[in-house]
């Protein structure tokens, strides 16, 4: 056993116990200082903002939730409801318009027994789109789920209010048992190719599913849809149907033959510097002059084209900065390999290219998703058209608040939900290239 | 057996025509030609054969005739006498001012929400956020009419308002009042003194820039620029006695009356185009600043350059150089997006023009292909500004 | 999936036709495309099970069932005064019934033919009481809300023009938008036909606030449209429209319509719009009891107009110029024979 160590001034006897850092540096306080008062700047602007919340987060609360009626019939009952429940004059938000109206903002004006259509087709639409975005089918899983869960609850409701189990023996129903157990057992990575030609026919499904006119399935004339169901279709049809199209004006702008180049950069051009409510225009107005006489396509169908066109335009621009950011290396390497343009195209250049879109793709997804409310403009019943005719309804004359929030407020959830995606794509790339 | 043969001379066969790299090329570009010029006139037969079937023509002699109703804002001289083609000007500076009044303040807005957004103020940073991605997620015709909405109704009435500022500000929900200059006597010498000092300001950088770059030695750019700014056209705007002045708005029967008058519909899109679009250029700005790496920072202080300085000298032209690009963007969308002005009845082409002469003549083809044209030289001449920006940039790149 | 979509389309389009066929469109088709307003209280609007009802839609109901025996068989498509004439030049839509005015450009230069007409109006201004103005000639520098894309527009400027007085024109797409503007008193006045102002009246909270100005700036004829190049298609149209005006004159409700029409009755011009006596019906290509089943469909103009304009309804209109020439109105139809 050694002795113990002589003693030297300046060598330590005994372990020291951590000082507790300063409280200014710590805790609450610490935090405060560092993120709201690190500078007389900073604090200035730290009280401002706190004032501005102060001033009008409780009153917009107050608005929107204390203040609120969710069940009227009539702007005149919630008043009269307001009146005299939180006190004379005192005004919120009368929700009971949303409440009456929801179904309407919706599905537009499809006929009521046949909703589980567009149902079907948007539950088939995350079906189709689970391949192309992901390995396997586990997603469906909880899709399917989900949905089973939201009926599950609705026929609560339902028994609850006497009216039996209605809501559970709806094709919608079977439809996603079904798909969950197909997913169940077919979910894995060897089936995604059987997969994918589901989305591949998906359009012609769905087609089938809105319209009906075959199959045994009723058709519904467009002029019935409406709401948010308008809103996915323009929306969905324009970025599917401009894909394809857009990848092919993407690699004719970048073609060394002068005429296909030269039609490209004038159509991308020209749709690019015009603003779609001229497009639209033309859909109302100019298509049909532009067709044999006697051709009758119907404004929905007009509308489609116009905003395949107009997305497509969008799409190639995308696309084309896909093709320019892959390196040189691997189109030379495609061509050393001997590859055709096609094959190298096929199997070297869009794979890869696309891959690096996504994003860019999803971002033009969010565009033209909340472009479709410019065919409000034109006379369509979208979801901001639909506020029309329910306020020319003497019920809800003078409402305008509710309706508008209500509409902004869901596509606010679509759009930051998908530009949240596209942000998390980015980075997964970047983390892919990095390596 | 090993011959080497001369390798036949290939006669011309067809499926060269798309397997030989010698005529594939002029092949392909043969048969896009035709398909596109079938489908053109294919186009043009049909245009033709429906305008013969409704008994209707082709021509612009509507712009001729006159136009019968009238518009609220016009910069040039326009009664409801004046000619179709006379409206349609009227709609076109209307679009081109608002479309300047966007871009300018969206581009104020952009760069402020975009630097106060990386603030390390906690608070500010996600009251950014929550302005940036609420006005990114919500489509722009919902916001134009929620401004609208919100000046109709929040403010008060043209004779319930009370001026403010000392009556040079009125705000009302038919729009907002700010005085108007009155040219006096001798007021255009104060204006040429005013442009004199800027072209000073001007050499002033100019001396300043050279005088660094020669010797190192800094000259106090900001102070005397703006000394020069006020100082001379303030002297010589009392010398010749304040041949410039206010005048106020002042209520008159249903309304105010002198002043400009900026409309409801004016301010709300304004509004509306400006704070949608800043939100956008806040993330063009934002990702321009992180786009500079830090070591660019610490390598100036390394070499003793002060904050500002740095700021000035290092950040900013690399960040501008990300940043710019995807502005002139913006600002070509805003112009784009400025069409959205019939949803609130401001008088721009698209509502004049695209809209009720339209309507009144029944001239859809005609109007639509003029509104067309005027939007594609916007677009354009937007355009060849930023590649001409871009070209220069790329060339600074090396 | 653009070329599947393409196909689906052109398989549509294989439905339609050339214009001069309109009955035999509509026929297979199996429905009437009908074009409304997007929304007037009383003459067109949306109740809460997503139905179109209204004195304009009340007229497309007729014609279907005139046409199908299915007061159902339409489908509606709202436009607005900017899109309606090219809906129904292009084929969208066969016919219009929407607070048209029939006015001489739009009959012979736009190719329109009017059959008729379900109200005579006139444009009129509508002022908060609270302003004490009382004549239109008062209004020097007022703000007026209008809707854009209409004969109103053009009115009112020749109306400010003759009587040299400044205003300010705000113009509006809708007429809930309108509404909501001249509410918050954005606009001192509104302006549009007297039949809109007083719908639009009947509307609000406190209808007693708003006065109507007795000036009536112009005639407005109002009355369903059609294209001029089906003759046939426009004699269908004009008479079922006719057809409803005369059964009011000869009394002939949707209740008293079946017992009328199971035997000959003492009017022969009644026999004649019922079909039994003549063969009416068959020269417009239908079968000869077509009113009887327009009528018991939708009432005679009488019953259409009280049940959604008339002074019981919220709109409160006096039948006025609109009652029948019997009764100091201006309402004539030509004679059945």
């Amino acid at each position: 056993m050694a002795a113990a160590p002589p003693h030297v001034a300046y060598v330590a006897e005994r372990f020291y116990d951590d000082e507790a850092p300063p409280p200014s540096t710590v805790g609450f306080t610490a935090w405060l200082r560092e993120n709201l008062f690190s500078s007389p700047l900073n604090s200035a602007l730290t009280v401002i903002s706190v004032t501005l919340l102060a001033l009008y987060l409780p009153g917009l609360f107050q608005w929107a939730v204390t203040h609120s009626v969710w069940n009227a019939s009539s702007l005149r009952e919630c008043r009269a409801i307001m009146d005299a429940s939180f006190g004379e004059g005192v005004r919120g938000a009368c929700w009971a318009v949303i409440n009456e109206r929801f179904m309407q903002l919706i599905y537009g004006f499809y006929p009521s027994a046949l909703r589980w259509r567009p149902n079907i087709a948007f539950v088939l639409l995350l079906i189709a789109m689970i391949p192309v975005l992901f390995e396997t089918m586990r997603s469906l899983l909880w899709i399917a789920g989900g949905g089973l869960a939201i009926k599950a609850a609705t026929t609560v409701v339902s028994l609850a209010q006497g009216d039996g189990f209605g809501p559970l023996q709806s094709p919608t129903t079977y439809f996603m048992v079904g798909a969950l157990v197909l997913a169940y057992f077919f979910g894995g990575r060897e089936h995604r190719r059987k997969w994918l030609i589901l989305s591949a026919l998906f359009p012609v499904i769905a087609y089938f599913l809105l319209w009906g006119g075959a199959f045994g399935l009723d058709r519904v004339p467009s002029s019935r849809f409406g709401g948010f169901l308008l809103t996915m279709i323009i929306g969905v049809t324009g970025i599917a149907a401009s894909l394809p199209i857009g990848i092919a004006l993407a690699l004719g702008r970048r073609s060394d033959m002068v005429f296909i180049r030269s039609i490209s950069v004038m159509f991308i051009e020209f749709i690019r510097g015009v603003p779609l409510i001229t497009l639209l225009f033309v859909a109302s107005t100019l298509l049909n002059y532009f067709l044999p006489p006697g051709t009758e396509f119907d404004l929905i169908l007009r509308v489609l084209i116009m905003v395949t066109l107009f997305a497509s335009a969008y799409m190639a621009e995308v696309v084309r900065g896909g093709l320019a950011a892959l390196p040189k290396g691997q189109y030379e390497a495609a061509d050393a390999m001997g590859l055709t343009y096609w094959q190298s195209m096929r199997l070297i250049i869009l794979p890869q290219a696309l891959k690096i879109s996504i994003p860019g793709i999803v971002n033009t997804f969010i565009g033209l998703f909340k472009d479709t409310t410019l065919v409000a403009v034109i006379g369509l019943l979208d979801p901001l058209g639909l506020t029309n005719p329910i306020r020319a309804d003497s019920n809800w004359n003078g409402i305008v608040w509710e309706l508008y929030g209500f509409i902004g407020f869901v596509f606010f959830l679509f759009c930051w939900g998908m530009s949240q995606y596209s942000m998390f794509l980015e980075r997964k790339l970047r983390a892919g290239d990095r390596r | 057996m090993s011959v080497i043969a001369e390798p036949p001379r290939e006669s011309f066969r067809v499926d060269m025509l798309w397997n030989d790299a010698r005529y594939r090329s002029t092949f392909i570009q043969i048969v896009a030609l035709i398909l596109v010029l079938t489908a053109v006139g294919w186009i043009v037969n049909n245009v033709v054969g429906n305008l013969a079937r409704l008994g209707k023509d082709f021509n612009f002699a509507f712009l001729r005739a006159p136009a019968s109703y009238d518009i609220n804002q016009t910069l040039i001289a326009y009664t409801s006498q004046s000619t179709h083609a006379r409206a349609a000007l009227v709609g076109i500076l209307n679009t081109l001012l608002i479309a300047v009044l966007g871009c300018a303040a969206a581009t104020a807005i952009g760069v402020i929400a975009g630097v106060l957004r990386l603030s390390k103020n906690w608070i500010v940073a996600r009251l950014m956020t929550v302005f940036v991605e609420g006005f990114r997620n919500v489509p722009l015709l919902i916001w134009i009419l929620m401004v609208m909405a919100a000046v109709n109704e929040s403010l008060p009435a043209p004779r319930a308002a009370t001026p403010t500022l000392g009556g040079a500000l009125v705000a009302t929900n038919r729009g907002v009042y700010i005085p108007a200059p009155v040219w006096g006597d001798g007021s255009w010498f104060v204006v040429a003194a005013f442009l004199l000092s800027l072209v000073a300001i001007w050499f002033w950088r100019r001396h300043a820039r050279l005088k660094q770059e020669a010797t190192g030695e800094q000259s106090p750019v900001l102070a005397v620029g703006l000394a020069l700014f006020f100082i001379p056209s303030l002297i010589v705007y009392f010398i010749t006695g304040m041949p410039i002045t206010l005048e106020y708005p002042e209520l008159q029967g249903f309304n105010f009356r002198g002043g400009i008058f900026m409309r409801d519909s004016l301010v709300a899109l304004w509004l509306a185009l400006s704070f949608y679009t800043g939100a956008f250029i806040a993330e063009n700005v934002r990702g321009g600043i992180l786009s500079v790496s830090h070591g660019q920072t610490e390598a100036a202080f390394a070499l003793g350059l002060r904050p500002n300085r740095t700021m000035q000298l290092i950040i900013l032209p690399q960040a501008l150089r990300v940043i710019i690009p995807p502005l002139i963007s913006q600002y070509l969308n805003l112009t784009k997006n400025s069409s959205l002005a019939i949803a609130v009845g401001y008088m721009d082409v698209t509502a004049t023009l695209g809209r009720i002469t339209l309507n009144q003549t029944g001239r859809a083809m005609e109007s639509i292909l003029l509104l067309m044209v005027f939007y594609l030289c916007v677009s354009l001449t937007i355009s060849s500004v930023m590649n001409w920006y871009n070209s220069r940039v790329k060339l600074v790149e090396r | 999936m653009k070329t599947k979509l393409l196909i689906g389309a052109l398989a549509l389009a294989g439905a339609g036709a050339a214009s001069a066929q309109t009955l035999d469109t509509v026929r297979a088709r199996g429905v009437l495309n009908c074009g409304v307003s997007t929304g007037v209280a009383g003459f067109s609007y949306i109740d809460a099970d997503g139905e179109w009802d209204g004195f304009d839609v009340a007229v497309c109901r007729a014609v279907a069932a005139a046409i199908f025996d299915d007061p159902s068989a339409v489908e509606f498509t709202p436009t607005t005064g900017a899109t309606r004439f090219e809906a129904l030049n292009s084929g969208e839509v066969d016919m219009l019934s929407r607070n048209t005015t029939w006015t001489f450009s739009r009959d012979v230069d736009l190719r329109l033919e009017f059959v008729g007409v379900n109200y005579y109006d006139g444009q009129g201004f509508m002022v908060p009481a609270s302003l004490g103005v009382t004549s239109a000639m008062e209004l020097d520098g007022a703000t007026v809300c209008i809707q854009t894309g209409t004969t109103t527009e053009l009115n009112l400027a020749d109306f400010f023009r003759a009587n040299n007085m400044s205003y300010e024109p705000v113009p509006i797409e809708t007429n809930a938008e309108a509404q909501q503007r001249y509410l918050a008193n954005a606009c001192d006045v509104y302006t549009t036909d007297v039949s809109g102002l007083a719908a639009t009246r009947s509307t609000f909270e406190d209808p007693s606030a708003h006065v109507i100005l007795p000036e009536i700036i112009s005639k407005e004829p109002l009355g369903p449209v059609v294209r001029e190049d089906d003759p046939a298609w426009v004699n269908l149209v004009r008479w079922v429209f006719q057809g409803l005006i005369i059964a009011e004159e000869k009394g002939v409700t949707s209740e008293n319509v079946a017992e009328l029409a199971s035997a000959p009755t003492d009017d022969p011009e009644t026999n004649r719009l019922l079909g039994t006596e003549g063969a009416f019906g068959e020269m417009l290509n239908l079968t000869n009891d077509f009113m009887v089943r327009a009528i018991s469909a939708v009432g005679n103009y009488g019953e259409i107009f009280e049940a959604h304009i008339g002074v019981d309804t919220p709109v409160g209109l006096e039948r006025g110029l609109n009652a029948l020439y019997t009764d100091g109105g201006i309402l004539y139809a030509p004679p059945f024979r």
